[in-house]
């Protein structure tokens, strides 16, 4: 059967991972593949890397961490952060990830959905989304969630998953740093939309909110959060034995 | 010395790194003496089958990896690369495959029942059937990743063991000196290394 994934998501800035891993004072911090091990050993069934660097110099320390951890990680790497062209998907393909996640750079490229479906193949390209409610209704939001794109985030989601998109990552600006829980509606709506895997971001402040997205959105492939497991508030292992003991598909 | 076919279909990497990983000397490689040289042959791909069966055509190295196969050397595809083993496929049209295999391949949404997403995308569990020399070092259960939307049916009693999803679909495939399994091993921790470990050993 089947399992739903628990996906670690790291921040990765000038080639060093950012944001919380002082708490993690089992691994040594100055070796960002180091930290991606730890959590495929404690059970990751999927690793997330955002590279939050601007400059040039940057992105090539990024693909250096990158292919340093796919060296000696092997379960399924996604690589996101200031991918606006195929190119940008070749630098971080080469390198060893093996999904590659567009977010605003959908809005700037039109169509690298299109073109980067067709060359790598759909399960290849993720469309990641910030979204959040504004008048009722979902709006994409880019810039980090600083910029209102005026989109109606259901009907992006339906354009860029039927240009190509295989997979989408949702990440509620709402419940997002809040930790208390995934944002159950907005979920449902967007696995009721589209038929691809979608992931939950944006919430999670215990292994409860898990098992609570599992069961109320039962579509839903993974969960995906960053300070809870760089804080261990969340085990990985103690959050699938309690996905296993709750009827939840788990990998252990 | 194990050769890992390089015939412009995917991406080799992480394959390369996980059998260096477990110590293999392999090499990546579309030369047809040091494929004639090796002891193992590992036939990657993903991508459409189409495209890659012409490409293993055009270049004369489909040729060499029967003619090495008939020879007894043992040969593992992956993926794309296992789906290749076959007589046939079915993913746009009808391309015919290495037919190392009797069998063909059809699209997941002939072969499984229910409400479920394609692509087959995640972690699903083997069930074992026949006791092949990949899975020495495997348990039955044992969690593999899987990326495909189209999937082989054997028809030579060749499947070894089979995941469900919707159905029973096949997940690895063993016949004498051929195997092949549909998931990653290269990307299926540390369980998909101990096959690709008992794959160099076989």
């Amino acid at each position: 059967m089947i399992t739903k994934r628990i996906i670690p998501c790291l921040d990765v800035k000038n080639g060093r991972v950012v944001k919380g891993i002082n708490f993690l004072n089992t691994v040594d911090v100055d070796d960002p593949s180091s930290l991606a091990s730890y959590y495929t050993d404690s059970g990751a069934d999927e690793l997330v890397f955002y590279d939050i660097t601007a400059s040039a110099e940057g992105r090539k320390l990024f693909t250096d961490f990158l292919a340093r951890t796919a060296e000696k990680v092997f379960i399924p790497l996604t690589v996101g952060g200031g991918i606006e062209s195929t190119a940008d998907f070749e630098r971080v393909l080469s390198c060893g990830a093996d999904k590659v996640s567009v977010n605003s750079g959908g809005f700037k490229n039109p169509s690298l959905f299109k073109e980067a479906a067709m060359l790598y193949g759909n399960q290849c390209v993720v469309l990641s989304v910030d979204v959040k409610r504004v008048n009722g209704s979902f709006r994409v939001f880019v810039k980090g969630g600083r910029e209102d794109t005026g989109v109606d985030a259901l009907e992006w989601i339906k354009k860029c998953v039927s240009d190509g998109a295989g997979e989408v990552v949702v990440n509620s600006i709402d419940t997002d740093g809040v930790k208390k829980g995934f944002d159950i509606e907005l979920l449902s709506r967007v696995v009721d939309l589209v038929n691809v895997p979608v992931i939950a971001s944006g919430g999670a402040g215990s292994a409860e909110d898990f098992i609570e997205l599992f069961e109320k959105v039962p579509g839903i492939s993974a969960g995906l959060a960053a300070s809870v497991f760089h804080r261990k508030e969340v085990l990985i292992p103690d959050l699938k034995k309690k996905m296993a003991e709750n009827g939840i598909p788990a990998r252990i | 010395m194990i050769a890992v076919i390089d015939y412009g279909v995917g991406n080799l990497f992480s394959l390369a790194c996980s059998l260096k990983a477990i110590g293999s000397d392999s090499v990546v490689t579309n030369d047809k003496k040091v494929i004639a040289n090796a002891e193992g042959i590992i036939l990657p791909g993903v991508g459409a089958f189409g495209d890659a069966a012409l490409k293993l055509k055009e270049s004369g190295l489909g040729d060499v990896i029967k003619e090495e196969a008939a020879r007894g050397k043992k040969l593992l595809g992956i993926c794309l690369g296992m789906q290749l083993l076959f007589e046939k496929s079915y993913e746009y049209g009808c391309h015919e495959g290495l037919g190392l295999l009797k069998g063909s391949v059809r699209p997941l949404s002939e072969l499984i029942t229910g409400k479920l997403l394609i692509p087959h995308m995640g972690w699903n569990s083997l069930e074992i059937t026949k006791n092949s020399p990949i899975f020495r070092e495997t348990r039955n259960g044992a969690f593999m990743y899987f990326v495909h939307s189209y999937a082989a049916v054997p028809e030579d009693g060749s499947l070894a063991a089979y995941c469900g999803y919707g159905g029973k679909i096949t997940a690895a495939v063993s016949k004498d000196n051929v195997f092949g399994c549909q998931f990653h091993p290269e990307k299926s921790g540390r369980e998909g290394l101990a096959i690709l470990n008992a794959f160099i050993k076989a």
